[in-house]
């Protein structure tokens, strides 16, 4: 998985993006706690994902950052400043929700006029802003319209347009795209990223969805209750998983039994590099991606086909090793067809680093 | 099997008409009666005389100056009242819902306490307090908007209740914080407009409520259109059926507008996409 748009790197690009720091934020529910001293730093005109399942503080921290959420312990610092006991309204801060939360009683335009007009911008400018903003999530000819009259996908396109037309100093996004169908996400995350890249603001992207964080991240951060298990590149959390909880949680995992000497992992069979080489020699379980278990048909393999599904550009096959283990592999879509139910195939690993655990 | 269902719908709309046929008289009878004793001349003729005068605003004040001082306090009381009432329950009831869940079930048996209490027992209750409120504020009629505010609790709370719960109060109030809007901002021009429907009709059965009250007017020494009509019903029986007859036209029509601001918000729902 790699990212859909190439991009330059933050500093590299343009807009008007600000620093912001997440330094030991604190924040607690009765007696559970959804954020245990959380720090995050993200660089100016970054886009970072938080991705994690539900209940691990990643929507707790962007509302905190947004100041809709008061901390218990840590401060919040925006290009520089602390914001920690500033409220909401003074962040300036733009954001889009997960649900639909434009204003049903004004147009798009007026929705998207809202924040200029609280800034006193005077009426042809905030028109010609609030235009411009139309025009770049492609809505021009909605300007009349009122929310119940477009679809979930426009909304949330205006509901962008709205947080941007303000010029943020951040742009906070809690899980904008779960409420819409599948085609409208991918075509709107992507539109998000484009959007993004273009304005150059510092985004914080909050998503259970991995595909979303991993398709438009500059970095991802996995969080786990109430705190960060890792944040790289995506394509660094998906190869190089910094924990069992990221190599489960972010893409699929075979769970297989190996023994660990010599920097290498045995599994199978097949001797694996390991992510972490200073792992202790002993035995282990290595999480193993479906992609890099080939299924070749064998009269002599030892292992049999359980089931096999076609999933369009892809296959994916379920085996059966000899001691009852199952075993999922992703394969060409060509080679599903010949791999039918207790045929007897054996397994090849391909030689990436491996996460296991002890 | 269709003879038994046509038979069936045969009885029910028979059934339908008995009950409509029975409620109009019930309810078009006295009305028709007040109408006609209204009317009466001398030696059996007609005359509009007593609807004439009543409209007449400068002989009305002149020959009924109690019917005239109990229908301007009535119509302040109405208009203060559901000032009141607005200014105390639609921030009350925003933020409970934004920020106090869980005081919601005791804000709601608060203001619907007043529907159990007889109108008598709040008066006794009230009398001891109402002595405080004339000493501070003067012996205006107009200090009963403090009673009839409490009295129009439980009908105004029902109807912001179900205005509030058909809009997504808190996204909506995020939002505008997040686009830089104070707390008085998201009150005046995002709640209040999304409210438009349950305010008024909040607002128009306050009026309906105010318009009728008889008990606490009569009780704490104080004058509104009802003590009015019942001192005149002393002295001019005609003219006080004819004020009676015309505060009820006047309640229909409210009562009748407020089913049609419902009727839109209903056609408005069914409009929106799914």
């Amino acid at each position: 998985m790699t990212d859909a748009h190439p991009a330059p790197t933050p500093a590299e690009r343009p807009g008007h993006g600000v620093a912001v720091r997440l330094a030991g934020l604190r924040r607690t529910y009765g007696t559970v706690h959804a954020l245990d001293g959380l720090d995050l730093d993200i660089a100016p005109g970054e886009l970072v994902a938080l991705l994690g399942p539900s209940g691990c503080g990643k929507t707790t921290a962007l509302r905190l950052l947004a100041g809709l959420e008061e901390t218990d312990g840590g401060r919040v610092y925006v290009d520089g400043k602390d914001v920690t006991d500033v409220p909401a309204n003074r962040r300036d801060m733009g954001m889009v929700f997960q649900a639909y939360s434009l204003f049903p009683h004004m147009t798009t335009k007026e929705n998207v006029e809202f924040g200029l007009r609280l800034r006193r911008v005077d009426g042809a400018a905030r028109s010609e802003r609030a235009s411009e903003m139309l025009e770049l999530v492609g809505l021009s000819a909605q300007a009349n319209r009122y929310p119940h009259q477009m679809s979930g996908g426009q909304q949330q396109r205006v509901a962008l347009a709205r947080a941007l037309a303000i010029r943020p100093q951040v742009l906070l996004l809690d899980e904008p795209l779960s409420a819409l169908d599948a085609k409208v996400r991918v075509q709107l995350r992507d539109e998000i990223r484009r959007i993004q890249l273009e304005v150059g603001t510092t985004t914080l992207f909050v998503t259970h969805d991995q595909e979303e964080a991993l398709g438009i991240a500059d970095r991802v951060g996995v969080m786990r209750a109430g705190n960060l298990e890792q944040i790289a590149p995506p394509d660094v959390v998906y190869t190089h998983p910094a924990t069992p909880f990221v190599a489960d949680f972010v893409g699929l995992s075979n769970r297989l039994p190996g023994h660990v000497s010599d920097a290498a992992v045995e599994v199978l069979g097949h001797r694996l590099p390991l992510v972490d080489p200073s792992t202790g020699s002993g035995p282990v379980t290595a999480l193993v991606r479906p992609e890099s278990v080939g299924v070749h048909p064998s009269d002599t393999g030892s292992a049999r086909v359980v089931s096999a599904s076609f999933l369009g550009s892809m296959g994916r096959v379920s085996v059966a090793l000899p001691d009852g283990t199952l075993v999922l592999a992703q394969v060409p879509s060509s080679a599903v067809m010949a791999l039918t139910p207790s045929t007897a195939v054996e397994l090849s690993l391909a030689a990436v680093p491996v996460v296991v655990e002890h | 099997m269709a003879g038994v269902t046509s038979r069936r719908r045969r009885r029910q709309r028979v059934l339908r008409w008995v009950v409509l046929g029975t409620a109009t008289v019930f309810f078009v009878l006295p009305m028709f009666a007040m109408l006609e004793f209204t009317t009466r001349g001398m030696n059996g003729t007609r005359t509009l005389q007593t609807w004439r005068t009543l409209f007449d605003v400068p002989l009305l004040r002149a020959n009924y100056p109690e019917l005239w001082v109990g229908l301007k306090a009535s119509a302040g009381l109405a208009v203060l009242t559901v000032v009141l009432m607005l200014v105390l329950l639609v921030p009350t009831m925003t933020w409970v819902r934004l920020r106090l869940p869980q005081l919601s079930r005791l804000v709601e048996f608060l203001c619907l306490l007043p529907l159990i209490l007889p109108a008598i027992v709040i008066v006794v209750g009230l009398a001891p307090v109402y002595a405080w409120v004339v000493y501070l504020l003067g012996d205006s009629s107009l200090t009963l908007t403090f009673a009839y505010t409490i009295l129009v609790l439980p009908y105004a709370y029902r109807a912001l209740d179900a205005g509030l719960s058909s809009i997504d109060v808190r996204t909506l109030s995020e939002a505008a914080r997040s686009l830089g809007a104070g707390w008085g901002t998201i009150m005046v021009r995002i709640v209040l407009p999304n409210l438009r429907n349950a305010v008024l009709s909040a607002a128009f059965l306050s009026v309906a409520l105010v318009l009728g009250e008889f008990t606490i007017a009569s009780l704490l020494n104080q004058s509104n259109l009802q003590v009015g009509i019942n001192l005149l019903s002393k002295r001019n029986a005609s003219m006080s059926i004819a004020v009676s007859f015309a505060a009820l036209a006047f309640a229909f029509i409210l009562l009748f507008l407020l089913s049609l601001v419902g009727g839109r918000r209903g056609t408005r729902t069914a409009e929106e996409p799914a």
